[in-house]
């Protein structure tokens, strides 16, 4: 409709008399006090005196309702394409000329620069924006959501014409191999704490593939902020069944000391910061070291993973926003796995997902399928490589389904129907899928299969035992670390403590040696 | 008007954070200057002796609000002293980030008013950091700067003192500057935790900190002149705080007054009463006094009367001695 219009005008060559040229010109005059300052300050300025002159001269009225762009003398002469309204060759002098040679009125001859300059540009703080007459508001939702990027079907089968990121036998069958381990770690793990051997546990059932293929696409160099679901992360990188397990019981090998619940792993060896708790509050950290390794030119980007949830909290807005505007190399990885505890999506947030939010910090961003391992490790590779190159954010959203409960605390069976968690356990189960596309390769056969199975069944619950056995840190450190020194109060708080726990002995667990 | 500030370092980090060779106890080489100088200076230090220092938060870059961060974008460049989105938790999780990577992280809250969007950041983050992670990691090197206090004018949101909040997070450290102070122009480190008796007494030990110093000084002088002879503390670190010089003094003088801007209940003052009670009870001659602010947010054409001027000081002296 706008291009109509101006097309229409200018076809027409409507001019004016000869006597408007030098008011028409005027403001080109006034044009050139802004190659002197290029503040919006002197852009007030110019309007006003184009105001002023504008009611000194009655027909001059049509100067008053029009905005003239803000452009600079050369640009008069030499309008670069950006720069020019509705995709038109012609530039305001041209168009001006045009009226030149047409005798018109002045009211129509107004209407028509009206009608020519209804889509002008005008400089604003952050960069050119084009005026439009007609109120529109941007709709709420685009209409038609993201796409999903996938590469293997349902059935492991990839899809024809897909592209991909090539992954080596090696790397495919480890792959497989830590998200077996994954799973079974988490099912052990789940039962002891039923059995009430460990006070807490986690699962990450349906997104093993979004835990290692992610993993497998960074390197060590890459600085992971963790949320709480991804320990294929950790595993992809080395750390053993028993320090997990370590981790879980908080013995006296538990890197954390004994001072975090369960599955609040942590290692910076592996250079993967230690889980918190709290939701959200890992995504601008990432941006902090995004930052220090782009100061210190390595090549390696930060890496955080959170949820659907997560990304209603500020600090993820927040965080995005600052590795925009810093541009840093950061990955920031949304798993979306539709349940925030019991809130569903529907109940998180009315955009489609947390892909589309990207842009509006302006992330480049991509949808994946979070169940489709080939498509997570790609889509991690490429981001990675674009994260560093340019040194700029990206934004990976996978789509999957979180199958277990939120927790040991959680019956999931309370907010959702059984017959759904099911379905995603089963006929969407990420491990198969990918399973079904290393067998069509060749690079797996059953009794590899069982064997893998037995081997992790049996370490784990050795691992376990072992842990379980093991004493707790001594008392000493629960004082230590809250600073790098013991500071005279906690000194004093020991002493007395110590003091209570010989009077009442009883009192306090026989695990944590005194 | 004069500028206070206070500086608050996470954790004391290993790495030094000072050319000069050992911590002193009073340099004795100084020049007077005002605080936002002796920040500037300091931060020129800091970035000049530490390539990998960062000063940063909003408006830092043109020399800040006030102006503790003039000249150092220039010197140093875009990419060590920037400004950041007006955003507090961003700022608090980028610092903690940057710092957990090794560097030296100078975070500034434009006023100590807007601090509580990062209170979670600071708090279950930063102050936690080292001991959940079994000292795998630490943010040891990051330093929140902000302004705080009354300024004569500054209504509820640029007159807050909000320390007694963080004084109870163990992990952190809380630290104040006097408004106008001598200092060395070099490089030099202070020991952190460490109260400082400004002025020797034996009748009453008055504590307080910051910009109230200077009130309580003047109540100390005028005191003199009733013949009260009055020890006066720079408490300096709010936590961990030196409760040992503390309990020295009013071991000599039996009589303690705390004073501070904040609202008086659950203020920091009532730490420090609660701790010396407990260690003084039988030598205290009177009630510890607490002079501060009122229980209402910060007022406007009523900061006067609010505030625990120095006529509300001397008054306590008075009735804490004569008790």
């Amino acid at each position: 409709m706008s291009i109509r219009h101006q097309t229409k005008a200018n076809k027409e060559g409507q001019g004016e008399k000869p006597h408007l040229d030098f008011f028409l010109f005027l403001p080109h005059l006034l044009d050139l006090f802004s190659l002197l300052h290029s503040t919006m300050g002197l852009w007030s300025v110019r309007s006003r005196l184009a105001h002023h002159l504008g009611q000194k001269m009655a027909y001059l009225g049509a100067l008053q309702r029009r905005s003239w762009p803000l452009v600079s003398f050369l640009q008069l002469w030499n309008p670069r394409p950006s720069e020019l309204v509705g995709g038109l060759s012609s530039n305001p002098i041209n168009r001006c000329s045009d009226r030149r040679f047409a005798s018109i009125k002045a009211e129509t001859s107004a209407a028509a620069m009206d009608d020519r300059c209804r889509y002008q540009v005008m400089d604003f703080p952050g960069g050119k924006v084009m005026f439009i007459p007609e109120m529109r508001f941007l709709a709420e939702s685009p209409g038609e959501r993201i796409s999903c990027y996938r590469v293997l079907d349902d059935d492991g089968q990839t899809i024809s014409g897909s592209s991909f990121q090539e992954v080596s036998k090696e790397i495919a069958l480890k792959m497989y191999s830590d998200m077996v381990t994954l799973q079974i770690m988490d099912t052990i793990f789940y039962e002891a704490q039923r059995q009430g051997r460990i006070s807490f546990y986690l699962t990450s059932i349906g997104e093993e593939a979004i835990n290692v293929a992610s993993a497998a696409a960074l390197t060590i160099n890459d600085i992971v902020f963790p949320q709480y679901r991804e320990p294929g992360v950790l595993l992809w990188r080395g750390f053993t069944l028993q320090e997990f397990a370590n981790q879980c019981f908080g013995n006296k090998s538990d890197y954390g000391k004994g001072r975090q619940m369960p599955i609040h792993y942590g290692s910076n060896r592996l250079n993967y910061f230690t889980v918190s708790s709290p939701i959200a509050t890992q995504i601008p950290h990432a941006v902090g070291a995004a930052y220090s390794l782009k100061m210190d030119k390595k090549h390696a980007c930060a890496v955080t993973y959170f949820g659907d949830g997560g990304t209603s909290e500020g600090d993820f807005h927040a965080a995005l926003n600052f590795a925009a505007v810093m541009e840093v190399p950061i990955i920031f990885f949304c798993r979306n796995n539709g349940w925030a505890i019991s809130t569903p999506t529907t109940e998180q947030f009315r955009s489609d997902g947390a892909v589309i939010r990207g842009q509006a910090y302006g992330l480049r961003s991509i949808r994946v399928d979070g169940n489709d391992a080939l498509a997570v490790y790609s889509a991690v590779h490429a981001a990675r490589e674009m994260a560093i190159r340019e040194s700029r954010p990206i934004l990976v959203e996978a789509l999957t389904y979180r199958v277990g409960h939120h927790s040991t605390s959680d019956d999931s069976t309370k907010y959702r129907p059984v017959d759904e968690i099911e379905h995603w356990r089963t006929a969407r189960d990420p491990v198969s899928r990918y399973r079904k596309w290393i067998e069509r390769n060749g690079w797996l056969c059953d009794d590899a299969e069982s064997e893998l199975r037995s081997n992790v069944r049996k370490e784990l619950l050795h691992a376990i035992q072992v842990a379980e056995k093991m004493e707790k840190p001594p008392l000493a450190e629960l004082f230590t670390d809250v600073y790098d020194q013991v500071p005279s109060n906690l000194h004093e708080q020991e002493r007395l403590l110590r003091e209570t726990i010989k009077q009442h002995n009883g009192d306090y667990p026989p695990e944590v040696p005194v | 008007m004069a500028l206070r500030g206070l500086g608050r370092r996470i954790s004391i980090g290993k790495r030094c954070f000072s050319s000069a060779s050992e911590v002193e106890k009073r340099p004795r080489d100084g020049k007077q200057i005002n605080l936002f100088s002796a920040i500037n200076q300091a931060l020129h230090i800091a970035l000049e002796t530490d390539s990998r220092a960062y000063v940063f938060g909003e408006d830092v870059g043109f020399g800040g609000v006030f102006r503790c961060t003039t000249g150092l974008a220039d010197r140093f460049g875009r990419n060590r002293v920037f400004n950041t989105p007006l955003c507090e938790q961003g700022i608090a999780g980028f610092a903690i980030g940057l710092a957990a990577m090794g560097n030296r992280a100078i975070a500034e809250i434009q006023f100590a008013d807007y601090i509580y969007p990062a209170f979670d950041q600071i708090v279950n983050e930063a102050a936690k950091f080292r001991y959940r992670s079994g000292n795998q990691f630490n943010c040891g090197g990051l330093t929140i700067r902000s302004p705080y206090g009354a300024v004569g004018h500054g209504g509820h949101y640029h007159s807050q003192s909000p320390e007694a909040f963080f004084c109870h997070v163990p992990g952190l450290k809380w630290l104040y500057r006097l408004a106008v102070e001598e200092v060395p122009e070099r490089d030099y480190m202070l020991p952190l935790s460490q109260a400082e008796v400004i002025r020797q007494g034996s009748d009453i030990t008055l504590v307080g900190w910051g910009a109230q110093l200077s009130v309580l000084e003047r109540a100390c002088d005028e005191a003199a002149k009733d013949g009260i002879s009055c020890e006066l503390i720079d408490l300096r670190t709010l936590i961990p705080w030196d409760k040992e010089t503390v309990e020295a003094s009013v071991r000599k003088t039996g009589r303690l007054l705390v004073s501070h801007e904040a609202p008086v209940t659950g203020g920091f003052g009532a730490e420090i009463s609660a701790s010396i009670a407990e260690r003084c009870f039988l030598r205290l001659e009177a009630p510890v006094a607490r002079i501060c602010g009122l229980d209402t947010p910060f007022p406007l054409v009523y900061e006067p009367f609010y505030m625990p001027t120095k006529n509300k000081v001397l008054d306590a002296i008075k009735a804490t001695v004569n008790y």
